[in-house]
């Protein structure tokens, strides 16, 4: 004769849950407290740069969503594509970095920023000048590793709890 | 009309007001309809923040905490809320039956509190018929749930209700009859008279009793893991599916009040009320009814919802024989040796009530063991 049934596994699971009741919490506090993302996050805009980019539209042509729009004019006198227009939908952009893997001079990246929702559905559209990396737009490590060794540590919340229960 | 001698002779509960002022027990009823009604409304508030703190820590999170400190103030949010929304009635509803539920659901739940002393002779009526007053009286509840159910006209609410009555049909007796343990032991039916007489708190008295009847209240209140007819992930939101609004709001009430009377319940008839040392007794009380609705957010937190044929089963074949069991034993106990220290029954039914559970576990198999849970 096994007795199991009478009760034991009811006493044992509530004595996880009020085992949690007196252990620090498994979360963050979001607006206040940010953990970092992933180095080789796909973020929510592109970064171009204007310097490398040749015009030869391969990012465009490689884009599945067709959110590429890229105008060029010859330039005879160097002998050279000039861009006249980058214009990128990122409300079609579907953050695939295809675009980015398919730039045969690396001029193009992804956004390591996200929190980039908009009012209007016209601002999502960005060209030129917008698409520059700036303080406010920082560039992520995706398919980039000398970039995403320069970026800080992804924080685990796994980690940063471990580490509090070790100070306590 | 001939008036029977045990109303005449009835003890009259404790008086606010000199018994020679004018209006005479109008005045009491006055002072404690206000108190009754402050004391559910601010307590429900009060476990709604408790119950959600404490599941959010018991699951590794924080809960509400960003209205007022602490998230203090996130009941009273939630109140406005639901108070400004807009009323749905649905268009095949039978539409009185859906504007009478909330109500008939509520007003059982503030009757209980009556007859539950917040201290000595502190009570709406102290009625010696006390405790059955309250079967009585919490069974009305049902029949609101059921008019939301059918009166919705919808098959979710339908289904909830239904499981809802047959529920509560099943676990009254066990319920009652745990309650007719603890009866013979005090000898009275008066809440107060109960609470006077546990110079032992029944818990100990009556381990197997109180066991019994919590896990009898938590499903007669629906409470988790007895949930099911409000079950969120089959039914939506049972019985209340259609509604909306003020409506949605009583029957929110409604849930929170039936747990608070449920744990205000259990305290006068196991926890031995408000008795207790150093603290005013109305602390006591306040304190153990919440201590006992801790317990069920424990249970609800840790528990995964049950089956209607494994609710059914638990009521029949679990709970309904060991409250005959407890009800025999303990007849025997005050037949036979009613002078001798109840400390010595403390011991012999802790005992029995282990000895009973295990024994149960070998017998309660669906199947009696013949099929595969």
């Amino acid at each position: 004769m096994k007795f199991e049934n009478y009760g034991i596994g009811i006493i044992k699971g509530m004595a996880v849950t009020i085992s949690h009741l007196f252990r620090h919490p498994t979360v963050s506090q979001f607006p206040e407290q940010r953990l970092n993302i992933s180095r080789r996050s796909r973020g929510n805009e592109l970064v171009w740069s204007r310097e490398k980019c040749t015009g030869c539209a391969t990012c465009a042509k490689a884009c599945p969503q067709g959110a590429i729009e890229i105008v060029t004019s010859t330039n005879l006198k160097e002998n050279k594509y000039e861009v006249e227009k980058y214009k990128v939908d990122t409300g079609y952009c579907i953050q695939c970095g295809l675009c980015v893997e398919a730039c045969p001079y690396d001029a193009l990246f992804m956004g390591y920023s996200y929190e980039r929702a908009k009012y209007r559905r016209n601002d999502l559209i960005q060209a030129d000048d917008e698409l520059l990396e700036s303080p406010e737009r920082p560039v992520s490590g995706y398919f980039h590793p000398e970039i995403a060794e320069k970026l800080p540590k992804q924080t685990l919340l796994v980690e940063k709890v471990t580490e509090k229960r070790k100070q306590e | 009309m001939v008036i029977p001698d045990f109303v005449l002779n009835a003890p009259l509960a404790m008086q606010v007001t000199p018994a020679d002022w004018p209006g005479g027990y109008w005045w009491h009823w006055l002072f404690f309809t206000i108190i009754i009604i402050a004391f559910v409304l601010i307590m429900v508030m009060g476990v709604i923040y408790i119950e959600r703190r404490g599941m959010g820590r018991m699951q590794s999170r924080l809960g509400p905490n960003r209205t007022g400190p602490f998230g203090l103030l996130q009941p009273v949010a939630d109140a406005i809320k639901v108070l400004l929304k807009e009323n749905i009635v649905p268009a095949t509803a039978d539409k009185v039956v859906h504007w009478l539920a909330p109500i008939i659901a509520f007003s059982p739940v503030l009757m209980i509190f009556a007859v539950i002393p917040f201290q000595n002779g502190a009570l709406l009526a102290d009625l010696n018929i006390g405790i059955l007053y309250i079967i009585a009286v919490s069974s009305v509840a049902t029949v609101g749930v059921f008019m939301a159910g059918w009166g919705s006209s919808n098959k979710y609410s339908l289904l909830g209700a239904m499981r809802n009555v047959a529920a509560i049909v099943s676990y009254e007796i066990p319920l009652a009859l745990t309650i007719v343990g603890v009866i013979i032991f005090s000898g009275s039916l008066s809440m107060n008279q109960i609470v006077v007489a546990q110079d032992i708190p029944y818990i100990l008295v009556q381990p197997l009793g109180f066991l019994l009847f919590f896990i009898a209240a938590s499903a007669e209140i629906n409470r988790s893991p007895f949930d099911l007819m409000e079950a969120d992930s089959e039914l939506t939101a049972g019985f209340h599916t259609e509604y909306s609004g003020m409506k949605f709001a009583m029957f929110y009430l409604v849930e929170y009040a039936e747990a608070i009377a449920m744990s205000a319940i259990i305290t006068t008839l196991f926890l031995s009320g408000w008795r207790g040392p150093f603290l005013p007794p109305w602390l006591w009380f306040l304190i153990k009814t919440l201590v006992v609705f801790f317990v069920m957010v424990w249970t609800r937190t840790t528990l995964p919802r049950v089956r209607i044929d494994q609710l059914m089963a638990l009521a029949w074949k679990f709970l309904f024989p060991l409250a005959l069991v407890n009800l025999f034993i303990t007849a025997i106990e005050v037949i036979f040796w009613p002078d001798i220290s109840q400390w010595i029954f403390v011991g012999v039914n802790i005992v029995i009530a282990a000895l009973l559970v295990i024994l149960w576990s070998k017998l309660f198999k669906i199947g009696w063991g013949r099929l595969e849970v």
